[in-house]
């Protein structure tokens, strides 16, 4: 049945979910639901929200990933207790998706793992479910409680958002990555400009990103207050989830007289490297206008890049050369199946002669968990994506927020630098970007 | 439940973009405990806030309230510590979800915040989205919440 108003790609997965021919913004619609997933931090509490809500089952043990990934391996006894927790959980409802510690990130894990798929709607107790919009899904991170009602019931409300839709024409530009296309765009509307909202990346600039720069730049749509990020499938997007799906998926594409609230066009050739200073993600300057500040630390890896080709990035400007000697180096695969493949493409041995530490997958420093936190005034580049007061560790600390060329080039510097700075030209590391 | 409805108590005023990391950062994040998280409430930004706050007590604060992280911990640990009710410019979504669903009320009301100071009493009706500072008997009023969501807040959440 053909529906009454052209929709965009975000309106027609819920409108699709919702079991009616259209929705528009604004509506409030029940929706059934793909794929739920919680991690070691909230799972205890969407655990305990279901047994208070009398549930006994979850609705679909294949369709409910638990995932140990922030305390884990567990830092403490405590952070031990609470992965228990959910182990148990997991092993008492027979999840098939149950990740132990060290499998990866959860955002790294799904998409890869081809969990979460075009077309579907996706809710994970995490804000940074958002990512998975890269494979063209709805995907929106809830808190513990309405994860918890999901997975009883295989079901939640949703406001039908309004949709943004950004439009990135050129080329992209040496050394700019996914990272520095949703950093830019996050510090041109603010980190509320998009609360309540879907954000939809189109244009010329992206078909150039592979899948791991799309997946870094949905990643951060919550870093703009938004409620998804999301890409309309292309060639790549498919080649992708063909060689990964766990199930039939029908891939939607957003209606070409769709309505949008604002259409925001972005000149691809102009945006540079691009770095968020302390103490937001949407305090972002071009690298070429911020001060060379002395660092302490650089972390390349969590949920925004440290997928493969960020590793493979970072290494390519390692390789040869040493961190400096003021610089502790932490470099942390997103999952173990890219630890794997970084170890089987001697990645890992390039980070280690170059004096890095190379870590099991975990969310570790990204939050000040573990495996890095910082100390009281040190300074950190870093490639994840939150440079909150704290979040790194002790409240007077700072984090800059940068793509992984970048981060890597700093560690060697010693100082915030361009990978130009120290000699290096694109085309010794292009073809990863 | 009798204060989530007719609260009076201190103004606790913060700024722009209060995220959950800053609510509850994420080094207590191994406990699920209300009270031990209250503990630890909005520690990064105003490290006197937990060991002052009183049952009873506003948070006021601008745009964007409880942007980051997805950890409904952030209004637990609020509601734990005594308070009664956030009053914002506007809220992060995800917080807004969190909040109705472990029954911390919150309010949207840009005239209030502007008006309301650190320190101010004021008298707050959750039902009727009514703010009344008490010095001065200024009024303000807030959108108040759609029916089925004040019935989950008289419930205590979800
Ligand atoms: S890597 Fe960081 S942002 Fe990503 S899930 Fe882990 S803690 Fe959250």
């Amino acid at each position: 049945m053909a529906a009454p108003r052209p929709m965009t790609i975000t309106e027609k997965i819920l409108a699709a979910h919702a079991g009616v021919p259209w929705v528009e913004p604004g509506q409030l619609v029940e929706v059934r639901v793909d794929f739920l997933m919680a991690n070691d931090i909230t799972a205890p509490l969407a655990i305990r929200a279901f047994r208070e809500m009398g549930a006994t089952r979850v609705f679909d043990p294949e369709r409910v990933a638990i995932v140990l990934s922030h305390f884990a391996p567990s830092k403490d006894i405590r952070s031990a207790d609470q992965c228990k927790v959910a182990r148990e959980f997991a092993r008492e409802q027979g999840l098939v998706h149950y990740y132990e510690m060290g499998e990866g990130i959860e955002h790294a894990l799904l998409p890869d793992r081809g969990l979460v798929l075009p077309g579907e709607l996706v809710l994970g107790a995490d804000s940074h479910t958002c990512t998975y919009g890269a494979v063209g899904c709805f995907s929106t991170g809830v808190g513990s409680t309405d994860l918890a009602y999901a997975m009883a019931t295989g079901e939640t409300w949703l406001k039908v958002p309004e949709t943004l839709k950004f439009v990135y024409y050129n080329r992209l530009q040496p050394w700019v990555t996914g990272k520095d296309l949703i950093l830019y765009t996050i510090g041109r509307i603010s980190c509320d400009g998009a609360t309540y909202k879907a954000m939809e990346f189109t244009g010329e600039a992206l078909a150039d990103l592979s899948m791991d720069g799309r997946l870094a730049m949905a990643n951060m749509a919550i870093e703009a207050g938004g409620k998804n990020g999301i890409f309309n499938p292309d060639q790549r997007t498919l080649d992708y989830v063909a060689r990964r799906a766990q199930r039939p998926c029908s891939p939607v594409w957003s209606d070409p007289d769709a309505e949008y609230a604002e259409v925001y066009e972005f000149d691809a050739a102009q945006i540079e490297p691009q770095v968020a200073l302390p103490w937001s993600p949407d305090n972002v300057r071009p690298l070429s206008q911020v001060e060379r500040v002395p660092i302490d630390q650089v972390f390349i890896g969590s949920c925004t890049n440290g997928r493969l080709d960020d590793l493979r990035t970072a290494a390519r400007i390692l390789r040869g050369r040493r961190v400096h000697p003021e610089v502790r180096a932490i470099v942390i695969p997103a999952s173990r199946d890219i630890y794997l493949q970084a170890l089987k493409e001697g990645l890992i041995e390039i980070f280690m002669a170059a004096g890095c530490v190379v870590s099991a997958s975990t969310c570790g420093p990204c939050l000040g968990g573990h495996m890095g936190v910082l100390g009281k005034g040190e300074r950190c580049v870093s490639t994840s994506n939150r440079n909150f007061v704290g979040r790194m560790g002790h409240p007077e600390s700072e984090s800059y927020l940068a793509n992984p060329a970048v981060a890597a080039a700093s560690a060697v510097a010693g100082r915030l630098c361009h990978p130009e700075e120290l000699g290096i030209r694109y085309e010794e590391v292009a073809g990863v970007a | 439940m009798k204060e989530e409805v007719a609260a009076v108590g201190r103004v606790w005023k913060y700024g722009n973009d209060i995220n959950t990391d800053v609510i509850i950062p994420a080094r207590y994040l191994f406990t699920t405990d209300p009270a031990e998280l209250a503990a630890h409430c909005m520690e990064d930004l105003d490290p006197s806030f937990a060991g002052r706050v009183q049952p009873g007590d506003v948070i006021v604060a601008g745009r964007n309230f409880g942007c980051g992280s997805s950890r409904e911990h952030a209004p637990v640990a609020i509601r734990a510590a005594g308070v009664a009710c956030v009053i914002a410019v506007s809220f992060a979504r995800i917080f807004y979800r969190n909040a109705i669903n472990v029954g911390l009320p919150i309010l949207e009301c840009p005239e209030a915040v502007e008006a309301l100071q650190d320190g101010d009493q004021v008298e707050v009706d959750v039902a009727a989205g009514t703010i009344r500072r008490v010095a001065t008997g200024e009024t303000f009023q807030a959108a108040p919440f759609p029916p089925f969501m004040q019935e989950i807040l008289r419930c205590g959440g979800l």
